[in-house]
């Protein structure tokens, strides 16, 4: 993979910590982990203390960081999977790479190690093709190209502002589908990454995935906050929301999102019936936002991420706010992350 | 050869064409045989009508060549093309079959990683008979396989898709790359078998390839013309691109599904690009105002049938790419010719009727 541009030190790898000790996490990452830099994000509802092996180049927060930065009359709220997006705000990188903490690396099916961070940092620096789907897939991977029929003005892409990758064993299911399957694991390793054409609405985990945060850092938010969210991925919908804002951002702007490379290996955890019994919330409000953001269509004037995100909070707050009061309370959580990001994201001195 | 262990019904045996257009022979059936055999073929015969093309024993088919499109047509046969490949479209408009698998005779069973052969035309059945999902991306890709889901976050209420009209396989070895590309890259071969079928996005346009296509005939046949190619005209190797970009749009308007991926052949024969040049060179600068175009085709909500649709597609052709060059009139023409075409030998009365046959042997 030509890896020959991008430097190390050009690059963040940033994990939410939902569990305190990352012992076993960090050793089975070491070999990839270890050339880059860290950000370690205590979930600020974790009472103990993390436990972190030696051998890592880490900077951790915790409550206390978030508090003094954040303040304590945000609405928006870092706790669970959001977390995360505090590691985003501070990190001073343009790339930033990040797993949930109960992922490992995978290996392919000729049975080798992936390394994830490789081929994340491979899908941003490649150009993306939102305009035309190409059938060999990205055409930019060894042994592929474009296929015949490919407009050759189109051939140069677009910047590649996000990189989904995939889950192999437990998959990114949500409850309902877990729960009456719940010995189905995911297996199958496909071996293609694929853009995500422009204006095709998708469901962003955020599981496994890697972007530019220099070109779209403040449209990943901690936004949609579900009333029984909770610890599980199932329990939660903050990833899906900040990933259909992104879209829309980046098919706005003309920049790529790209799908399907790299597989992590994510480790059974938690019991989708038991999370069933809890929520449904998420499942209904999606059959709101979908329709929403796929008719979502931004001003030509509206030229930045951080505009964007704007635009984007009061037409939320405008159209969906009506609803249901999760929306209101995103809309003005996405305001407060854009003041956010021009006070702390943006500027050049570390926390 | 890969045999089946019991007696078990090939799906779709009386439903299914296999159109197979050609200018050399068909011996590649041959290594088909065991998947093929029990379907009826239309054998599309371009070029010379005095060349005896022979069928391998043991097929059940009919053949045309361009005598007998004269006679089917009469002064309608000026829409199918002669001397191009995109003359198989002839064998859509006379099958009275619900389903289409069409494949290029210089394509042959591939193998998947395990080693096992493939059944293109199981999978492209397997495509076809399941919903496909336009409207949201599924990043698992076709959520109907085995083992495959919906990911956390895909409505429900589009989980139940839209029904497929086309199912585009893919090829190992040769791949299907433009004259400029094979220039430069003229040892590069697809080795990579993505596991994968995909539902192409609504609003997404794609490169569509003929050698190994199918798609339900009920659904979106009248849009499945070739074209314009070959002998007399500017342009070739852009016929299945053209019924692509019409397909697709047609697709969108009316909720239908169009899946991609697997299953691959095995594509064994490289044009010569010299002569693949020649024939694309204006398809590839056209292509520059063809593709705005579809991509800004707004169809009325008064068309609700493909035949409408197809109409209409060819008004804005003539209207929007005639500028261009006078080749797209004459194109916008021939759309209308194959739609009366397309009516004619489909009627209810043409159903009820024995197929027009060419040469018919079992």
């Amino acid at each position: 993979m030509p890896l020959a541009n991008i430097n190390d030190s050009e690059v963040d790898i940033v994990i939410g910590a939902l569990q305190s000790d990352l012992t076993s996490f960090m050793n089975e990452w070491r070999t990839i982990f270890s050339r880059f830099h860290l950000i370690i994000v205590k979930d600020p509802d974790l009472k103990e203390e993390l436990k972190i092996p030696e051998g890592f180049n880490f900077d951790v927060y915790s409550k206390s960081h978030i508090d003094r930065v954040v303040g304590s009359s945000s609405s928006i709220v870092f706790s669970g999977y959001s977390c995360r997006y505090f590691g985003f705000l501070v990190s001073r990188k343009k790339y930033i790479v990040s797993f949930d903490d109960d992922c490992i690396p995978a290996k392919d099916s000729k049975g080798f190690l992936i390394d994830p961070v490789a081929q994340h940092l491979a899908n941003l620096t490649t150009p993306a093709t939102p305009f035309f789907f190409n059938t060999l897939y990205d055409p930019y991977r060894e042994g592929a190209d474009f296929v015949r029929g490919y407009p050759f003005s189109l051939r140069n892409g677009v910047t590649c502002a996000l990189s989904c990758g995939l889950w192999l064993n437990l998959a990114d299911l949500d409850a309902p589908t877990q729960a009456l399957k719940p010995q189905q694991r995911n297996s199958l390793y496909v071996d293609a990454v694929i853009t995500v054409p422009s204006r095709a609405m998708m469901p962003v985990s955020g599981i496994n995935i890697a972007f530019d945060r220099e070109s779209v850092g403040p449209a990943l938010l901690p936004a949609l906050k579900l009333a029984g969210e909770g610890k599980f991925r199932w329990e939660t919908m903050e990833d899906i929301w900040s990933g259909m804002c992104l879209k829309v951002v980046c098919d706005h702007l003309g920049l790529g999102v790209k799908s399907g490379l790299p597989y992590v290996w994510r480790q059974d955890r938690g019991s989708a019936i038991e999370s069933l019994k809890k929520e449904w919330e998420g499942v209904k409000l999606m059959e709101e936002i979908v329709p929403f953001f796929q008719s979502m269509r931004l001003p030509q004037t509206v030229a930045t991420t951080e505009d964007c995100v704007i635009e984007m909070a009061r037409t939320v707050k405008q159209q969906l706010g009506p609803s249901s009061p999760v929306f209101t309370r995103a809309a003005d959580a996405m305001v407060e992350w854009v003041k956010l990001w021009k006070a702390v994201g943006s500027g050049s001195s570390p926390l | 050869m890969a045999q089946p262990s019991s007696h078990v019904t090939p799906p779709l045996k009386d439903e299914l064409d296999i159109v197979i257009p050609t200018i050399r022979n068909l011996d590649f059936l041959e290594k088909w045989r065991p998947f093929f055999q029990p379907y009826h073929l239309i054998i599309v015969q371009d070029g010379d009508p005095s060349k005896n093309i022979l069928v391998p024993d043991g097929f059940d088919y009919e053949l045309y060549n361009r005598n007998d499109v004269n006679r089917v047509l009469g002064p309608k046969a000026n829409c199918i093309s002669f001397k191009d490949s995109a003359c198989r479209c002839f064998g859509f408009l006379v099958s009275k079959k619900k389903y289409i698998f069409t494949i290029d005779d210089d394509c042959f069973v591939a193998r998947d990683p395990s080693g096992k052969e493939i059944n293109a035309l199981a999978q492209h059945i397997q495509n076809l008979l399941t919903p496909s999902t336009p409207f949201f991306f599924n990043t698992l890709y076709d959520p109907f396989r085995e083992g495959v889901d919906f990911v956390r976050g895909y409505p429900f209420s589009l989980r139940g898709g839209v029904p497929t009209a086309i199912s585009h396989g893919l090829w190992l070895n040769i791949p299907d790359y433009d004259a400029p590309t094979q220039l430069v890259k003229p040892l590069e071969r697809n080795t990579r078998y993505v596991d994968a079928v995909l539902t192409i996005p609504k609003g997404t346009l794609f490169p569509m390839c003929g050698m190994n296509l199918a798609f339900d005939r009920e659904l979106i046949g009248p849009a499945m013309y070739f074209g314009l190619m070959g002998e007399g005209q500017p342009i070739g190797r852009y016929d299945d691109m053209w019924a692509g970009w019409c397909a697709k749009v047609i697709c969108d308007h009316l909720s239908l599904g169009v899946k991609t991926g697997l299953p691959y052949i095995w594509h064994s024969k490289a044009s010569n690009p010299f002569v693949n040049l020649k024939k694309e060179y204006k398809g590839i600068y056209w292509q520059e105002d063809i593709i705005p175009f579809f991509q800004s085709v707004v169809l009325p909500k008064e068309c609700t049938t493909v035949q409408q649709c197809y109409l209409e597609l060819s008004k804005l052709v003539k209207e929007k790419l005639g500028p261009i060059d006078p080749y797209f009139q004459k194109l916008g023409d021939a759309m209308v010719t194959w739609i009366q075409a397309w009516d004619e030998q489909n009627s209810p009365a043409q159903k009820a009727e024995a197929p027009v046959a060419g040469v018919k042997k079992n």
